[in-house]
């Protein structure tokens, strides 16, 4: 770089670009936050989605899973299994866990309660009717 | 070694080497239950060997980073640091409770762990990468606080260099950023947005700063060139950096609810962010090439250049592969983005970490380096490693096309688990570029033990 262009320059450029991305990334957040309450299904947002989602944390679903696309990818998506699979075969999928299929991936069998099946269903389904732009392409996830 | 109190930084550097054989063993683990799926099954699910292998690969880079800082700062402030004491009793402490947590993760159910640590007073856990019991997300606080406390009071006390500024301004930003990992609403999309100012904001943003001030200070070290030539770099690298990493954070928020202007948004100001990591590429080899001495460690040279060309191939290209929207729509959450993050982090930084590793630890240990012959082996080291994890990308990208065009593209979409079988040929080619790697971790280490003839300290 040439000799005009000096480190407090590059300095003055470091700090300006700084203050100014993050000024308009919260300005973004800001946006996005309003633009939020229509997309985010958050009037589905019952106790039992609530507690739905802390079973799902609680048990570390997304160590194999992904929702929305996010998280390990040993596993199916969940984010639209509600649809591809409806709540009745997710619980009775969950509660026939492990298969014991020699050399297959196993899941391990979490031992939930009948409320904590029925709260982690109505969580994949409040997940399955937030907007995401048409994501995932198809039913397969 | 100028100052005494630099040593601190030994036992951190050998913590954190420990822990990355750690976080290979369980790499292997998982990438076998790719393919055989019930090995370890129940003992160790693949849920659980995963939190090991990402938990254990970001607390040996926090270890890296904190002995990489104890050892600069000093040098750089001329000064000693502000307490050896704290900086060793931390040590104890943050090793201790990561091996807790580590234990806690293999020897209890994760729902039990979670119930037991005060999950339900603040539900912070299951979450990806922030997996971590709640004392053990308050502990990281408290230890990166103190740890804080001693490098800013060693640089306010000495001299104030543009790299410890940097590196200072990166580590404070990690801490900061990691404070939104306890805000965990139960509106999904809120907490995936801000889950992402912890994740996207520290690979892609602060962690930056960190890496390009450790680059800045070997480079300075091993090359000669003026330090006013080097910090110039290292500012326009950064500056360019948060450019393009901040709003780039936008890439992550195409599907997840997010309105769909940052499909516009991320994509344009994500397709620039290779651009810092190319800069970092050029900045090591112009660096190098105007060299005005032949630094004894030619080890230390050779991965300060591996960490600007890995870097970008794995951060810049791989992250651009798959950053703009309309192919992303195909490729989000598949193996692709599992083959971005094992080259990223590899190339960025685990390699910056054994950067400074290779330069500071034959000081530490009272030479300038270390003999030609421990130099050639940990170079083998270099390349098994480096080439293996070329590979594992390769292998992973083919499994991605593949993956993403029998489940997404295609008119006649297969089901997940199907697919999966049809890519168990890549699994395997993985899995075997994955032993080479941990072969070349052995090498590595075993050129800590080997003597030969030393070059006189200077």
């Amino acid at each position: 770089m040439s000799e005009a262009f000096t480190k407090s320059t590059a300095r003055n450029i470091f700090w300006g670009a700084a203050v100014f991305s993050f000024l308009l990334f919260l300005g973004l957040t800001f946006d996005t936050t309003a633009a939020l309450p229509k997309r985010d299904n958050r009037q589905n947002l019952t106790p039992e989605v609530v507690r739905g989602k802390h079973v799902w944390e609680q048990n570390n679903c997304i160590g194999c899973h992904t929702l929305l696309g996010e998280g390990a990818y040993f596993a199916p998506e969940l984010g639209n299994v509600y649809i591809r699979r409806g709540g009745e075969f997710i619980k009775a999928w969950m509660q026939g866990q492990p298969t014991g299929a020699p050399g297959r991936r196993q899941m391990p069998q979490f031992n939930l309660s009948d409320e904590q099946l029925n709260d982690l269903v109505a969580f994949l389904k409040y997940a399955s009717e937030i907007n995401t732009e048409k994501w995932p392409p198809n039913i397969e996830g | 070694m100028q100052y005494q109190s630099q040593a601190v930084a030994k036992p951190y550097f050998i913590a954190a080497i420990g822990l990355f054989v750690g976080q290979i063993l369980f790499g292997l683990v998982m990438g076998l239950q790719y393919v055989v799926g019930d090995f370890l099954f129940p003992e160790i699910p693949f849920n659980v060997a995963r939190m090991v292998h990402t938990n254990l690969l970001i607390v040996w880079l926090l270890f890296g980073f904190m002995g990489a800082a104890y050892y600069m700062v000093p040098e750089e402030s001329e000064t000693e640091l502000h307490s050896p004491k704290l900086a060793l009793i931390l040590f104890w402490v943050f090793l201790v409770a990561g091996a807790l947590t580590v234990l806690g993760y293999l020897l209890v159910p994760y729902a039990k762990l979670a119930e037991m640590t005060g999950n339900n007073l603040l539900p912070t856990m299951g979450r990806e990468f922030l997996e971590q019991p709640l004392i053990t997300k308050v502990g990281i606080v408290v230890v990166a606080l103190a740890f804080l406390f001693n490098i800013t009071m060693t640089v306010l006390k000495g001299r104030k260099t543009s790299v410890t500024m940097v590196l200072l301004l990166g580590l404070w930003g990690l801490a900061v950023f990691f404070l939104f990992s306890f805000y965990n609403p139960s509106n999904l999309v809120l907490d995936k947005f801000y889950w992402w100012w912890v994740v996207h904001l520290w690979v892609e943003g602060v962690w930056e700063l960190i890496l390009g001030a450790l680059l800045a200070f070997v480079l300075i070290k091993v090359t000669g060139v003026d330090r006013e030539v080097i910090e110039k770099w290292l500012y326009v690298i950064i500056a360019m950096t948060l450019i393009t990493g901040v709003i780039g954070t936008g890439h992550h928020y195409f599907w997840i609810g997010t309105p769909g202007y940052w499909q516009w948004w991320g994509s344009i100001f994500s397709a620039m962010e290779p651009i810092p990591f190319f800069m970092m590429t050029v900045f090591a080899f112009n660096m190098v090439n105007r060299r005005r001495r032949d630094h004894p460690n030619q080890a230390a040279v050779l991965w300060a250049l591996g960490t600007g060309v890995m870097a970008f191939l794995g951060a810049g290209v791989w992250g651009f592969l798959h950053t703009l929207a309309p192919i992303n729509y195909y490729t989000h959450g598949s193996q692709i983005t599992a083959a971005h993050g094992h080259m990223a982090f590899y190339g960025a930084y685990v390699m910056v970490v054994l950067t400074i590793i290779s330069y500071a630890m034959p000081l530490l240990r009272g030479r300038q380096a270390n003999s030609n012959k421990s130099q050639v082996i940990e170079m083998w080291g270099f390349w098994l490693m480096t080439v293996s994890m070329v590979f594992i990308t390769l292998f992973l990208t083919a499994a991605g096309i593949l993956q993403t065009w029998l489940q997404r593209v295609s008119d006649t979409p297969m089901p997940f688990m199907q697919v999966q079988d049809q890519l168990s040929l890549f699994y395997w080619a993985r899995e075997l570029s994955g032993v080479v790697f941990l072969i070349g971790l052995v090498v590595y280490i075993l050129s800590f033990f080997v003597k030969g003839e030393t070059k006189a300290s200077a």
